[in-house]
């Protein structure tokens, strides 16, 4: 539609004319790249057909106009799931609470007084909201939003990340282990103002849940207020919680533990399910194969490439890399830093060791999310590849229902490329990723891990994984000893 | 829509049917997994006119 933001983004594009100008926001602008006229034959012809078949197309389905209706033609629904811009999304969610459904609520930018009070009314009715800015849920093994086809089992995860949901689901699947139920809360459920009521209600759910044997709680860490009350509330479970509030790793109450990263979370979920605890090591594969692949990753690099460049659609994911990475490479700048000081200038430009969260909204604004849509990863690898001081592109490839539909075939020219420009630079580029999957997903993990290591990209089982490789190859392996040194 | 049920039963117990409000591709995943949806043709309140909607939020409509 010609708002005046895709107006701009189009403009942008490189399609200006009067066209583009005079269209208003009733208007419908499709955009159309050709080589030539030719070449635009086909396209046009097809958009035509798709515009005339549009009234039939209708006719199949009822689209009833309002909430209200909609209850009305399915009177037993139990959930509404919306999506629309957030100005509009309280009173829509509210109308939904008012006729007794459960809330998941995508949309962003929901003021913070509206979410108190959406959960405050969720609470008094006995519903559950999850969201403002929820990404993922997995409730009776159906995936709300994005997130993957993992098996059903006892690991039953309430977390304010989606993509954290999406890390911890797709190991815990790859070990033969499954969910019960995930519930997203939201990104701001654990912020002092909201106090954790979607929080502490999952938890209660899942408590009460015969299915549910282990809990695993995930956050980016919240206020002293919050984070207090939670885990007060995980010690007093009657069932084994993992607190996962990323980068705190102290060790609590017996019956809770921390994790440090999102693949921590996992292993100890695991441990619980399993009975049997398992030590933490850096790597699935042995510390020889590691150094030996780091090796030959970094044995043709020049002087100059030093650093990491972490390109990440997941917030979270972006999180964890600079958890993992500080401890082993110092400081780590981002546009969503773990530390104030470590906030990078511009995020449009690398410098040093950084990790870019391209989720975030200075990249989002009139764009699908970049799980969707890789064009602004791919100009960016590129960019990276050009400059003399990057080493490693890390990067993380999020499968599942929601996203691209085949990110490997999205990427991997780009990739390519970005390997042949810093060889004409008489450099070598590193790239190394985590896919977050697995084989049930539509994309197809294994198709998908095959495609990208055609490229030559190096993947790693895990986004924390990936990460330390990183560092070991732009350390040229001085990181080892930090890595293997204290191995049990 | 009130008194309906006195008391809900945990959405963990029952299986999924959903109303969808914006994004259609979560319909569209929704209904590949099994699930019953219907979509709203939701529209922005007032055509999504910025004056109008300031007066009408004012009204309390």
């Amino acid at each position: 539609m010609a708002t005046p933001l895709n107006k701009r983004v189009l403009t942008d594009a490189g399609f200006k004319g009067s066209e583009v100008e005079k269209a208003g926001p009733d208007d419908l602008i499709i955009a159309i790249e050709a080589a030539n006229e030719e070449a635009l034959e086909s396209p046009v012809a097809r958009v035509e057909e798709m515009l005339s078949s549009r009234e039939s197309m209708k006719a199949e389905e009822i689209r009833p106009r309002s909430l209200a209706s909609a209850v009305k033609v399915m009177s037993d629904a139990n959930l509404a799931l919306i999506s629309i811009p957030g100005r509009f999304a309280k009173r829509e969610a509210m109308n939904a609470l008012e006729s007794g459904l459960d809330v998941f609520l995508f949309s962003s930018n929901v003021p913070r007084e509206d979410e108190v009070e959406l959960k405050e009314a969720a609470k008094a009715r006995g519903l559950l909201v999850m969201g403002p800015d929820c990404g993922t849920s997995i409730i009776n093994g159906v995936v709300l939003g994005f997130g993957n086809v993992v098996r059903r089992g006892s690991v039953g995860i309430v977390s304010a990340s989606g993509t954290g949901i999406q890390q911890v689901s797709t190991l815990l699947d790859g070990e033969g282990l499954g969910l019960s139920h995930a519930i997203g809360t939201g990104g701001n459920d654990l912020s002092e103002k909201v106090g954790g009521t979607t929080t502490m209600e999952g938890i209660r759910l899942l408590e009460e849940d015969e299915d549910t044997r282990v809990i695993v709680l995930i956050s980016k860490p919240p206020g002293p207020k919050t984070s207090a009350k939670i885990l007060n509330a995980a010690s007093g479970s009657n069932k084994p919680v993992v607190v996962n509030f990323l980068g705190e790793g102290d060790a609590g109450a017996s019956k809770q533990v921390r994790a440090v990263t999102l693949e921590d979370a996992a292993r100890m979920a695991s441990g619980f399910v399993n009975g049997k605890r398992t030590g933490a090591h850096p790597f699935s594969v042995s510390e020889s194969r590691v150094r030996s692949l780091a090796q030959s990753e970094s044995s043709e690099m020049s002087k100059t490439q030093r650093y990491i460049r972490g390109l990440y659609s997941g917030g979270t994911l972006c999180y964890e890399s600079q958890v993992v990475l500080t401890p082993l490479i110092g400081e780590v700048f981002s546009n969503a830093p773990l530390k104030p000081e470590s906030r990078i200038d511009d995020a449009t430009v690398s410098r040093k060791n950084a990790c870019i969260d391209m989720g975030s909204e200075e990249f989002v604004v009139g764009r699908p999310h970049p799980m969707i849509d890789y064009s602004l990863r791919k100009n960016r690898l590129l960019q990276e590849a050009r400059d003399p001081e990057t080493a490693v592109v890390l990067l993380d490839v999020v499968l599942g229902y929601g996203s691209n539909e085949d990110p490997a075939r999205e990427i991997r020219h780009t990739i390519a490329s970005a390997k042949k420009l810093a060889g004409a630079g008489r450099r070598y580029l590193s790239v190394v990723a985590s896919i977050i999957g697995t084989r049930e997903d539509p994309q197809d993990l294994q198709k998908q891990a095959k495609e990208l290591a055609s490229v030559g990209v190096v993947l790693m089982p895990s986004n924390a994984q990936a990460a330390r490789f990183a560092a070991l190859v732009a350390s040229r392996g001085a990181v080892g000893r930090k890595l293997f040194g204290n191995e049990r | 829509m009130k008194g309906k049920e006195p008391e809900k039963r945990s959405i963990l117990k029952q299986k999924l049917k959903v109303i969808n409000l914006g994004i259609e591709i979560f319909a569209d995943d929704l209904k590949r997994q099994g699930v019953e949806v219907i979509s709203v043709d939701w529209q922005p309140p007032a055509g999504g006119d910025e004056e109008l909607l300031r007066l009408l939020e004012k009204l309390g409509a």
